[in-house]
């Protein structure tokens, strides 16, 4: 199976740059439903601002990009998605620490890590309605499975994540400004889980490509 | 959108620019990461610093100065700041004695300032956060974020401002701030919504003839949409809540706390004290101390929130202690 690079590592991120802008008002639209109405902003807004730093970083581990990413995410984006897609990245840093590629079962390790992040900070569980209902079952079905390809585990993952995204319209907001409209949460996707997984949709095309 | 701005990306920038030029004797307004600090900044306290979203004017920005706040750190409009705003605001007035974060219960703000204060504390600096959560309209606190940090914000600022002042240590600031956010109950009502500038619509609509009770200071919704009444049923409709959660009893002594949320007049904010101080009144408390007035908004929004806070012989001494910020003073 292919490794992951550092350099495919930073193809992902610099589409991340583009994805965002592109999906700014539909997440916009989704967070208006049930939020602030300014989640497309923000991301759109952090994610611009990551490739500035990567020229820097190019060729460089892999930590390093995550933690770029972290950083800038953090003091970037504000609200509760800064934190919490920043700290993705910081705990993602540590198990690619000094690694210029990765194999898939180490790089499924960074963003478990990562992931153990975003419900360590944010203590939200599976139903909640937010971001860790995506990137759980997402990032499971990335694990590999006997003769697996390195392109068949993310398109299984991006699968699970865009499915996983619509399967929060039906539930009740648990956390979060959403949280205060109770039942009227229901019926709206959730605008945390569908950032994620574009996320991991912008993955998916980066690495496999 | 009818709005006096240049542009919506520079509300907040412009609006500091404008603080900084209108009180040059209390103020000093740092850039990059944006946070204000009081024009001296005196080290030899414990630093009281606070922030949250842009929008709640004068909160938090207003309350920096002698007595109060030591920094504020303003993020976009009703979207939390960020941690290296905090850091290096902390750094920039915290002495020996380390700091208090003043933190509002909404998701973003409390996961912003958890982050900086691990930041801070990696810098050893002596830090400690205290969580304001004083708004009954939240009612199911375990399926939500919680109760939102509201009006009891603007009290514990004060106080524990005062507190500071008197060479109190980290700790007992930080206890006193949890003892007032304890004491201290809240419920808000709006009569229309406001418009985030960069959104450019109104956050919720709200027909011509109707009200939300228990409304969030970003527009959350609150227990329910009514139909509009006279003030003073409105009043009794804020008032029941709050004394009904904290065990207020006959002969406390209370401080009542009527405030606008940005596009009430003062003339109608006098007519809900009016009604509240009868009610408390009648429940048999004494209102010792109060403050009418706008201090902690949600833009233009239209509406009011009461605040009542328990007092007894030291939170009156500290809430009478001299404070001079741009927003706030007395006894000077």
């Amino acid at each position: 199976m292919d490794a992951i690079t550092s350099s495919r590592i930073e193809r992902w991120l610099r589409d991340c740059a583009r994805v965002f802008p592109e999906h700014k008002d539909e997440l916009n639209a989704l967070d208006a439903a049930i939020g602030d109405g300014d989640h497309g902003a923000n991301m759109a807004r952090g994610f611009t601002a990551i490739p500035p730093k990567l020229d820097a970083l190019a060729g460089k581990e892999i930590d390093g990009l995550f933690r770029t990413t972290a950083t800038t995410l953090i003091s970037v984006v504000g609200g509760a998605s800064g934190p919490l897609y920043g700290t993705f990245f910081l705990k993602a840093s540590a198990p690619a620490k000094g690694k210029l590629k990765l194999t898939l079962p180490e790089f499924c390790a960074c963003l478990d890590a990562g992931l153990a992040g975003i419900v360590g900070l944010g203590k939200a569980v599976l139903g909640d309605k937010t971001m860790v209902d995506v990137l759980t079952p997402a990032l499971a079905a990335l694990h590999p499975k006997n003769g697996d390809t390195l392109t068949g585990a993310l398109e299984r993952a991006v699968a699970a994540a865009r499915e996983a995204a619509e399967a929060t319209i039906p539930l009740q907001a648990r956390k979060g400004r959403a949280s205060y409209l109770g039942e009227r949460s229901i019926g709206h996707k959730d605008p945390g889980a569908t950032s994620s997984a574009l996320l991991l949709e912008a993955l998916a095309s980066a690495v496999k490509g | 959108m009818k709005k006096l701005i240049n542009s919506p990306d520079n509300v907040v920038t412009e609006a500091l620019q404008g603080m900084e030029l209108a009180h040059p004797d209390l103020l000093k307004v740092h850039y990059n990461p944006h946070f204000i600090t009081r024009a001296t900044p005196v080290k030899n306290k414990v630093a009281i610093i606070s922030g949250g979203g842009s929008g709640h004017e004068p909160m938090h920005g207003g309350f920096v100065g002698l007595g109060m706040l030591d920094a504020a750190c303003p993020g976009a409009v009703f979207t939390s700041p960020t941690p290296d705003q905090m850091e290096a605001a902390t750094k920039a007035v915290a002495g020996e004695k380390g700091a208090l974060l003043i933190v509002k219960n909404y998701t973003g703000d409390v996961m912003n300032f958890e982050l900086a204060a691990d930041l801070v504390r990696a810098e050893d600096i002596p830090v400690e956060s205290v969580i304001i959560d004083d708004d009954v309209a939240v009612q199911d606190s375990t399926w939500t974020a919680g109760r939102r940090g509201v009006g009891a914000t603007v009290l514990a600022e004060k106080i524990c401002g005062a507190a500071a002042e008197h060479g109190q240590s980290l700790a007992d600031v930080s206890a006193l701030c949890k003892r007032v956010n304890g004491e201290a109950r809240s419920m808000g009502m709006a009569l229309t919504s406001c418009t985030v500038p960069h959104i450019g619509k109104p956050t919720f609509d709200l027909p011509a003839d109707e009200m939300e009770i228990g409304v969030g200071i970003h527009g959350e919704p609150g227990r329910r949409r009514a139909k509009l009444l006279p003030a003073d049923e409105i009043v009794e409709l804020l008032v029941e809540p709050i004394l009904k959660d904290l065990p207020f009893k006959s002969g406390d002594e209370v401080l009542l706390f009527v405030n606008g949320l940005g596009g009430t007049p003062l003339i109608e904010l006098y007519i809900v004290y009016r009604k509240a101080a009868e009610l408390l009144q009648k429940a048999g408390l004494k209102i010792t101390r109060n403050l009418v007035g706008s201090y902690i908004t949600s833009l233009e929004m239209a509406g009011t929130a009461i605040t009542l806070l328990k007092l007894d012989g030291e939170l009156t001494k500290l809430w009478d202690a001299p404070v001079l910020t741009p927003a706030l003073r007395k006894g000077i």
